[in-house]
């Protein structure tokens, strides 16, 4: 359960070894939380680089999850529930930027980048809401992206398939309303983590801890909502969202 | 049955249930009988501070409606009634008859089954015991059976305190204690830190049938738990002006003022700080023999309705602990902290208990409790953690009534009969269908998913778990 400060006992983190996940979990352990369960395809590496460097939580499991292994969402939410009880939080993290190359990446990329980073985690979101909503409370966290706000050249793949993410948590809040559940969709800008090593930084760069402090802040809260980290993101995207396409090319330039 | 969401007098945690009202044990039976995966659990007015009377997924069994008195023994005061019968009901009902309740919490607007399922104290604890000490039998519906329990039965101890686990409390007798009016009398004293509050509680507490102190939290320094004792006995007839001796046993207390709900707290530290200031002054040094109305001495609060609003959509919580009377050193460091971290608590009661009861999970147990309101700021969690330290160590314990925040592992440290609680539980309740948020965030009924068991299925499932 919840308690009065919004601290859960019990977590799932689809895409568990995401960064913005290890420091999400780090904030929360300190807050008390006492199970955590983190999904993900290479749970071998995942125990490995546990072994190395563990988390402060008494209880730590990891399961294999592949987002792309779409006919076993629902069993492995099931199996979820059964063995740990309820699951007061899931963070959806999983996604991969992957390699664009414009119209000559392979339609395969295509094809993956969107099951890994919009159809797989939207087919286990609706389970865990099915699941939570009949628990009578929970709240889901989903790490979205600005590039799903106004998709450019270089990440256009990426910010499709956010995009459609983004739109999906939302329409999913709206059938939670009244159940207990709460959702909150987080749409950070360009962050620092292992995802975009290497990548030329975009303006309104942010860290992982950033991103951490605005999911640990959205948890305290008893309403879904959708947070822009950094939160000034928001005020510029009412403009940039509006920008013709021509002037929005410039001044994204060729990243 | 409608879905409804359900918080505790703190607004938090929020979980939604499914209602299901019930007044006759018939009622509660087939309530009993639907009980789906999630299980039920019993709700009367929702006074528990946290998450004690609401069950996630599951039925709230709600008892107030159509709840009355159904037998009255005028020689002996016990009152008969069902259980969703409130304190505030009962005390309408039998103080123009001459008698009051036995035991009241700061509130009158509880119901008797949630006194019994949380086995209240007042102020007159080191005088009268829990409010399980004047039950003479109870009609307790549990899964296993229903049956009227009588005090000498081990699942009636089970149930005084038992947080409404062990089934659903359908009817109650209830022993009621006759007074010649509806006044205390008041001796206020004010004591400038807390040995001289300490002492003066030690020495006098056993000349009055109530007792209790307010401290200032906010108070540091020399004056660092300075507070005002006020002690009291019911006014025998000959003490009231001629006035009020004309309607001695006139009792119809009004609600003055209703507070919205507000978007956020408006008890900041300043104001609670220059509230704290006013209420130390306006007691008097000294005063003997003031006439006080009954709502005036019990239930200043119950005057404001909606009073939790004060702390703005975030809610709060009340932290209550006990230590034993020889703890003093473990409350003075508890107060110092909570001076120290500024927690803005415009409530702060501090009250010696007398000897504990026989029941395994009730609260009070001799010695020196301490209930303070918080808001729920994320950044008190972790001093409340180290409060709950300092407690265990004292062979101490919280109450579980107020509690939406404890950590499962010190459980049963801090109730040490704990596995005697659930092993009559679980005769009463074999299937577990009886369950709330508070028994599955503790683990209370030992029937939820625990550390210990994860433990267990996460070797079995995931090999080569990272565990540290």
């Amino acid at each position: 359960m919840n308690d009065a400060f919004g601290n859960p006992q019990t977590v799932l983190v689809l895409g568990g070894n995401s960064d913005i996940a290890r420091a999400i979990i780090d904030r929360l352990a300190a807050r008390g939380v006492q199970r955590v369960i983190l999904a993900t395809p290479d749970a071998d590496g995942l125990r490995a680089r546990l072994a190395a460097d563990p988390l402060p939580i008494d209880h730590v499991v990891v399961e294999k999850w592949d987002a792309r292994d779409a006919d076993h969402h629902e069993q492995f939410i099931d199996d979820m529930a059964k063995v740990h009880g309820d699951v007061d939080v899931v963070i959806c993290a999983v996604g991969t930027l992957g390699h664009h190359s414009g119209i000559t990446t392979p339609s395969s990329t295509v094809d993956d980048s969107i099951r890994v980073n919009f159809s797989g985690p939207a087919a286990t979101l609706v389970a865990v809401a099915r699941r939570l909503v009949e628990q009578g409370h929970g709240k889901i966290v989903v790490l979205s992206s600005v590039a799903g706000e106004r998709p450019r050249r270089s990440n256009f793949v990426y910010g499709s398939a956010k995009a459609g993410l983004d739109a999906f948590a939302q329409g999913l809040t709206d059938a939670v309303v009244g159940s207990g559940v709460t959702i909150h969709v987080i749409r950070p800008g360009f962050v620092r983590s292992k995802m975009t090593e290497g990548l030329p930084e975009a303006p309104f760069t942010t860290d992982v801890g950033v991103v951490a402090d605005a999911v640990i802040d959205a948890l305290a809260s008893d309403r879904s909502s959708t947070r822009w980290v950094p939160a000034r993101l928001r005020v510029m995207f009412i403009g940039v969202r509006h920008l013709p396409r021509p002037v929005w090319r410039r001044i994204a330039g060729d990243r | 049955m409608n879905a409804s969401a359900f918080t505790g007098w703190g607004g938090t945690p929020r979980s939604v249930g499914h209602a299901a009202p019930f007044t006759t044990s018939a009622d509660a039976n087939a309530v009993l009988t639907a009980a789906g995966p999630r299980g039920v659990i019993g709700r009367g007015l929702g006074r528990s501070y946290g998450d004690a009377a609401q069950n996630a997924g599951g039925a709230v069994a709600e008892s107030t409606q159509g709840a009355s008195i159904l037998d009255w023994q005028p020689e002996t005061g016990s009152v008969a009634l069902h259980a969703g019968v409130t304190i505030d009901q009962l005390m309408r009902w039998a103080l123009p008859r001459g008698f009051f309740v036995p035991v009241i919490p700061g509130t009158r607007h509880v119901t008797i089954g949630g006194a019994i399922a949380a086995d209240i104290h007042g102020k007159n604890h080191h005088h009268d015991g829990t409010f399980g000490r004047h039950v003479e039998s109870m009609v307790l519906c549990a899964p296993s059976a229903t049956q009227r329990l009588t005090p000498s039965m081990a699942l009636f101890g089970a149930t005084t305190g038992g947080m409404g686990l062990t089934g659903l409390i359908a009817e109650a007798t209830v022993r009621l204690h006759p007074v010649e009016t509806a006044y205390v009398t008041v001796d206020t004293e004010r004591a400038p830190d807390l040995d001289a509050l300490l002492r003066n509680m030690t020495d006098h507490d056993d000349d009055y049938r109530y007792s209790v102190a307010w401290v200032d939290l906010l108070a540091s320094g020399r004056s660092l738990g300075r507070g005002v004792l006020t002690s009291g006995d019911h006014a025998p007839r000959d003490a009231l002006t001629p006035r009020l001796r004309r309607r001695a046993l006139h009792f119809a207390p009004s609600v003055r003022a209703g507070v919205p709900v507000l978007p956020m707290s408006v008890l900041a530290p300043p104001v609670i700080a220059a509230f704290n200031e006013f209420w130390y002054r306006k007691a008097p040094a000294h005063r003997r023999g003031e006439v006080q109305s009954i709502t005036e001495f019990f239930h200043p609060l119950d005057q404001l309705a909606g009073w939790n609003h004060l702390y703005g959509r975030r809610g709060f919580l009340q932290y209550q602990f006990v230590v034993p009377n020889d703890e003093t050193a473990c409350l003075e460091k508890i107060v110092e902290r909570l001076a120290g971290t500024g927690a803005p608590s415009f409530l702060a009661v501090l009250k010696r208990f007398g000897p504990a009861n026989d029941a395994p999970l009730s609260f009070p147990i001799a010695g020196w409790t301490l209930t303070v309101d918080v808001p729920a700021h994320p950044e008190l969690a972790s001093v409340l953690r180290q409060l709950d330290h300092l407690v265990t160590d004292a062979g101490g314990r919280v109450y579980l009534a107020k509690d939406s925040r404890l950590d499962p592992s010190v459980l049963p440290t801090m109730y040490p009969r704990l596995d005697e609680w659930r092993l009559l539980r679980n005769e009463a309740d074999p299937d577990g269908i009886m369950t709330s948020d508070l028994d599955r965030r503790l683990n209370l009924s030992g029937r939820h998913c625990d550390a210990h068991s994860t433990r267990a299925t996460a070797t079995r499932t995931a090999p080569g778990t990272a565990a540290p």
